[in-house]
């Protein structure tokens, strides 16, 4: 268990550094000259040449690219992302907080996600067949076509002016968490209680249930063992899924103004701050494969067959 | 033809790729079906209610709601059906080669491909937009470079399973040139994976283009989009709430009959399912397709 643990960290770490390399590239490929960007955003009314090239001293955009990739990518691991270009603050005093508030949403919504998919998966794995199982796979094939800003803007329309029973946006109390979490949930357990269903549905007919029926083993107990087995596939799909809905919290945060990564990163990309979003990508980027390492790391200590193929 | 005649067995599918196709086919005729201009501004007849003239009544500009929803088939549909395509073709082209040729280039094209997907989808397309500015063709760009490792990935896989069989080694051993097998003999038996592979991503690929359109990020005003009419209906939200119903409706209505479609194609390109009328084996079928839905979904 160890040695794969080591491997799979040593592997990701040429991944990290690409990545990072790919999202400093991406970067430098805009059309526009930052130089010229930061004076713009500052509101210079005349741009000389001389300005420029002070500007680009400045920034240190005028070393060999390989040195800047170098430099950038030393300041990032101490978090040092630069300085806003709008308004000259550090990205990381701005997207550090925004950063903890998609995390909040993220976990909360997560945790809910998956109580309500191994519930509503066991559930009707379980009860395959009845009117349960079919209308709730109905349902969630309904609101998976439904987009979820539209679900969104139609339950602050409901809940928070009609009824007047949540707050409309921000995030001042816990009840400004209901109304994203449930958007996010619906949006996403629909999905996943379609994995835990199937698992469990095939875990049903395998062997030991059949033999520790006939064993007379009580249906609880049983239900206990194929859950067990089940949830494996469950647990790595879920860490799949929680980088994914912290990169795809942009629409919601947008809708309820929820005062994270999202609604910062789509501001940046209006004012064309290139600083918060290279980190913005950068992180989560690095979210993403750090989660997918532990997923499989968290496989491979449940599952010994998966050690092998590394 | 026996596609067809299978796809016509189900009625859900049917009606769903008869809707397809009306759509498609209002989207490219949109300026002889529209019954106005889609910009034509009527101050006097803001908020107006539906009436004979106005089928869907009229939005906060007075204009047009159904010649907006029938010209905004273009970018919310048919846009997003060519970056289908495009990003399709790219991805078949990569998984030929990779799965057929294996060995160095198969691996090297996979570790594209990693890398490609290691970016969550909503975060590369903020990227791709955050570089080269606002607007749909950069957010349709994002959709192609994203989407197309993710089609590599799948295609392989289903040309792997050819590669090794012994008509394809038949034909290796007679000569044939290796453009000449893949062209004849694995393009043809794949086609059916990447149609639904293909099918099945358009309705979240839909979904996800309109809300960059409703976070303003995609297409810019006055032009009509399904998004860009949404977030339009948000600003007057309190007030008319009824005006986001077209526009969401029409999104719903659409991805859904793509959905059933995709769902459909999978059950009439594959022969072991048609067979098999037993209606435990098609759940289990179902919850396959799911399941090969889910890992999409967890991808992009």
């Amino acid at each position: 268990m160890g040695s794969y643990m080591m491997k799979r960290i040593l592997v990701s770490i040429p991944l990290l550094l690409i990545i990072s390399f790919l999202t400093f590239v991406f970067m430098n490929l805009s059309p526009q000259d930052p130089a010229e960007v930061v004076l713009h955003a500052q509101g210079v009314p005349k741009i000389t040449d001389e300005l420029m090239t002070q500007t680009k001293a400045e920034l240190g955009l005028d070393k060999p690219f390989i040195v800047r990739y170098f430099d950038w990518l030393v300041a990032c691991l101490q978090l040092d992302f630069g300085n806003s270009y709008v308004t000259g603050q550090p990205v990381w005093s701005l997207i550090g907080p925004a950063f903890l508030n998609t995390l909040k949403l993220t976990v909360v919504s997560s945790v809910v996600i998956i109580i309500l998919s191994i519930l509503l998966g066991v559930v009707c794995a379980l009860r395959e067949g009845t009117i349960i199982d079919q209308s709730v796979r109905g349902f969630s094939f309904f609101l998976a076509t439904m987009p979820p800003y539209w679900l969104a803007s139609l339950m602050i329309w409901y809940f928070a002016v009609k009824l007047d029973l949540l707050p409309t946006n921000g995030m001042d109390s816990y009840k400004s968490y209901i109304l994203p979490v449930a958007v996010i949930a619906i949006n996403y357990a629909g999905i996943y209680f379609r994995v835990v269903r199937s698992s469990v549905l095939n875990h049903l007919n395998e062997d030991y249930v059949l033999y520790a029926r006939a064993c007379g083993v009580p249906e609880r107990k049983i239900t206990m063992h194929i859950l067990r087995n089940s949830l494996q596939v469950a647990v790595s799909i879920f860490c799949m899924a929680i980088p994914i809905i912290l990169g795809s919290t942009v629409v919601i945060e947008n809708v309820f103004a929820w005062p994270g990564l999202g609604s910062l990163s789509v501001r940046s990309i209006l004012s064309r701050d290139f600083p918060i979003i290279q980190a913005y990508v950068l992180i989560l980027a690095a979210a993403f494969v750090l989660f997918n390492t532990l997923s499989d790391i968290i496989n491979a200590a449940m599952n010994p067959k998966l050690r092998k193929g590394l | 033809m026996k596609i067809l005649r299978n796809l016509s067995k189900d009625r859900l599918a049917a009606a769903s790729f008869i809707l397809i196709v009306v759509t498609i086919v209002a989207g490219i005729l949109a300026p002889y079906i529209a019954p106005h201009d889609p910009n034509e501004v009527n101050m006097r007849l803001r908020f107006a209610a539906p009436s004979w003239e106005y089928l869907l009544g009229n939005d906060h500009l007075g204009r047009c709601i159904l010649s907006r929803l029938i010209y905004g088939i273009r970018p919310s549909v048919l846009w997003v059906l060519g970056a289908l395509f495009i990003s399709v073709l790219i991805g078949a082209i990569a998984g030929f080669i990779a799965g057929y040729f294996r060995g160095k280039v198969d691996f090297f094209m996979m570790r594209i491909c990693d890398i490609m997907l290691s970016f969550p989808g909503y975060v590369m397309t903020l990227a791709v937009v955050g570089i080269l500015g606002i607007g749909l063709k950069n957010i349709l760009i994002a959709f192609i470079l994203m989407k197309w490792a993710w089609f590599a990935r799948v295609i392989r896989t289903a040309v792997m399973q050819y590669v090794e069989l012994d008509y394809v080694k038949f034909s290796k051993v007679t000569g044939m040139s290796d453009i000449q097998i893949i062209w004849k003999h694995i393009v043809p038996v794949t086609l059916s994976d990447i149609a639904v592979v293909s099918s099945g991503s358009m309705g979240s690929m839909i979904l996800q283009i309109s809300g960059f359109s409703f976070l303003g990020l995609g297409i810019q005003a006055p032009n009509a989009e399904w998004g860009m009419m949404l977030n339009e209906a948000r600003q007057v939200m309190f007030s008319r709430p009824e005006l986001m119903l077209a526009p969401g409706l029409a999104i719903i209505i659409v991805v859904s009959a793509f959905n059933f479609l995709s769902d459909a194609l999978q059950v009439a390109l594959d022969p072991k399912l048609i067979r098999s009328t037993n209606k435990f084996q098609k759940q289990e079928v179902e919850t396959e397709i799911r399941g090969g839905k889910i890992h999409e979904y967890t991808r992009s």
